[in-house]
């Protein structure tokens, strides 16, 4: 039972550090209404160079920012294919998507995989405890808190992902915010209305990817290790916890309440997860798993779409 | 006001579909003009309003309004000068966003927008005051998503929204066409009233050749590319149809062949 307990509380602390990426995908994908393949790179991006810096002697919190900047980066790359070179988003998602592998490679001198088991990250400085014994070498702060990784990483997660929330709650209320909604609600309008519709979508590119980085940075320091390969299928990851989260906020108006529902659907996600691995599925299945949530959650209004309109068909022809 | 010289554009260029949708149009309007435009299956109208607007690169000629060239500007930079009402009702709102929050968009048009917020708590008065004259009940439901409105009342609310924040120049394309005759009657009233009531500047295309005739201060007829007639003050005011129809065949050399026009004669 207490094993069942302490994989609970590790998959919710994943999920919300995973939370910060959904709301990164949830711009691109609910607000500005294109699916931006760029996340999957970006993530292993912000991870792998918040590692190397960690490695390198940089104090994690600035490691973790140079680690946002990167995904901003990347994000403008796919931004500027897509306006300023026409290149449809999804094409231009997947060629920055591809060169962020060889380029993670890269940041990483060629190692597909960099352990932080000793270093300094933002979440260990909050570490005292393992299991149920001290940390002898962590500081006296850290041991008076008495919080294991997975509680550190929950905590700091839910602090990260409240701000986060608020920022953009106050961001897409703004100017520019409304912009750059109503770009992805209707391009035309907005630009008879004197908008530059490149440059939202440019930005919301970039904020996008930045959170997505983000994310990758705190995943690698909770998990310990950075990998090259630990963005792939993040996008479908996403989109689950997009997917589910709107199931637990159906009647959700409130934009905080929205955005907070990509991260409680990340949480749900992460523990549904954390239960079928339990219950014995394989975990290389879990990919799938993922793929079919999505694909059932987009099929679902298609389907019922068509059930009612098969159903309102009469031949006699309906009475007014 | 608006100065229109000699602007010329073909759509593909050099391939078997070659179009030439203008072939030399010259406008000039003056300040309170409200130009209404008619003319045949492509004969140019929308076109000629999208250049103003600059949805597309002309391919030579030269656009200006009130001494500016903006020939070559980008359509949201022309945006300033530019209220714009669309024939589909679906383009003109942001169906996702509530009616207030259209509204601020609108008021913002061709301002650089910041970090300020998107919808200030004392605009609301003036959308409310706004919304009121539509006489459509929506400044009561200020806060409902556009996209709960009828097509009508959105295309209403477009037009409040082209002329929220007054614009040097009003463009119309067919903004009545896709409306049932009611609320196509409706909504031209209003425009009229706008237009006339805060003397803006405006070119109204439409297929009904009676509402060409009865609404604003000159008339422009279109086909093939050219303006092919011209008629402005008490002569338009006493035109009939059956004149516009002659005038037609006279400048044009043929019928006037519009589907929609003739089933609204």
């Amino acid at each position: 039972m207490n094993g069942l307990l302490t994989s609970l509380m590790g998959a919710t602390a994943q999920g919300v550090l995973w939370g910060i990426m959904a709301l990164g995908v949830y711009i691109t994908y609910k607000l500005l209404k294109i699916s931006d393949l760029t996340v999957d790179g970006s993530f292993a991006l912000g991870g792998c160079v918040c590692a190397v810096l960690i490695l390198g002697g940089m104090s994690p919190a600035l490691a973790t920012l140079i680690a946002i900047i990167a995904g901003l980066a990347a994000g403008a790359v796919t931004g500027i294919l897509h306006t300023v070179f026409n290149i449809p988003a999804i094409l231009s998602g997947i060629l920055t998507q591809i060169s962020l592998w060889s380029i993670n490679l890269r940041i990483m001198s060629g190692k597909s995989n960099l352990p932080l088991l000793n270093s300094e990250t933002i979440i260990s400085f909050f570490v005292g405890r393992s299991g149920s014994s001290t940390i002898e070498s962590a500081s006296g702060f850290a041991k008076a808190l008495g919080m294991t990784q997975s509680t550190a990483s929950l905590i700091i997660g839910i602090v990260i992902a409240v701000v986060i929330v608020a920022i953009l709650y106050w961001f897409f209320g703004t100017e520019i915010g409304s912009a750059l909604r109503a770009t992805g609600n209707n391009e035309a309008m907005i630009r008879a209305l004197g908008v530059n519709t490149n440059r939202t979508k440019l930005l919301a590119l970039m904020i996008s990817n930045a959170l997505v980085s983000f994310s990758g940075a705190l995943v690698a320091q909770s998990q310990k290790y950075a990998d090259v390969g630990m963005g792939t299928g993040a996008i479908v990851v996403a989109l689950a916890s997009i997917v589910i989260g709107e199931v637990f906020f159906k009647y959700a108006r409130n934009f905080a309440l929205k955005l907070t529902s990509a991260v409680v659907g990340a949480i749900v996600y992460f523990i549904i997860r954390a239960v079928v691995l339990r219950l014995g599925m394989n975990a290389n299945d879990m990919k799938l798993l993922s793929a079919i949530i999505v694909a059932v959650s987009l099929c679902i209004p298609v389907v019922t779409q068509r059930i009612k309109e098969k159903q309102a068909y009469s031949e006699e022809g309906g009475e007014e | 006001m608006l100065n229109i010289v000699n602007v010329r554009k073909t759509f593909n260029k050099g391939t078997i579909n070659e179009k030439k949708a203008l072939r030399g149009v010259n406008l000039h309007l003056d300040e309170g003009d409200f130009v209404t435009i008619i003319g045949g299956n492509g004969a140019g109208k929308s076109t000629t309003l999208n250049m103003i607007a600059g949805v597309y690169p002309i391919d030579s000629g030269k656009i200006e309004i009130d001494g500016i060239n903006i020939s070559r500007e980008p359509e949201y930079k022309r945006a300033k000068y530019i209220g714009r009402v669309f024939q589909d009702p679906m383009l003109g709102t942001a169906a996702d966003m509530e009616i207030q929050e259209n509204l601020a968009l609108a008021l913002r048009r061709g301002q650089k927008r910041g970090l300020g917020w998107g919808i200030k708590s004392e605009e609301k008065e003036i959308y409310h005051e706004q919304l009121k004259r539509l006489g459509l009940g929506l400044e009561d439901r200020m806060s409902s998503k556009v996209g709960l409105l009828s097509g009508g009342q959105r295309q209403a609310l477009t037009l409040l929204m082209a002329t929220l924040k007054k614009p040097k120049l009003l463009l119309l394309d067919e903004h009545t066409a896709a409306l049932d005759p009611k609320t196509a009657a409706k909504v031209l009233e209003l425009t009229n009233e706008m237009v006339t009531g805060e003397h803006l500047t405006a070119l109204m295309v439409t297929h009904n050749m009676k509402d060409a005739i009865a609404i604003g201060n000159r008339l422009i007829m279109m086909n093939n590319g050219k303006i092919i007639y011209d008629v402005a003050g008490d002569e338009k005011k006493n035109l009939t149809v059956d004149d516009l129809l002659v005038k037609f065949s006279e400048a044009a050399g043929e019928e006037l062949s519009n589907d929609r026009m003739m089933l609204a004669k």
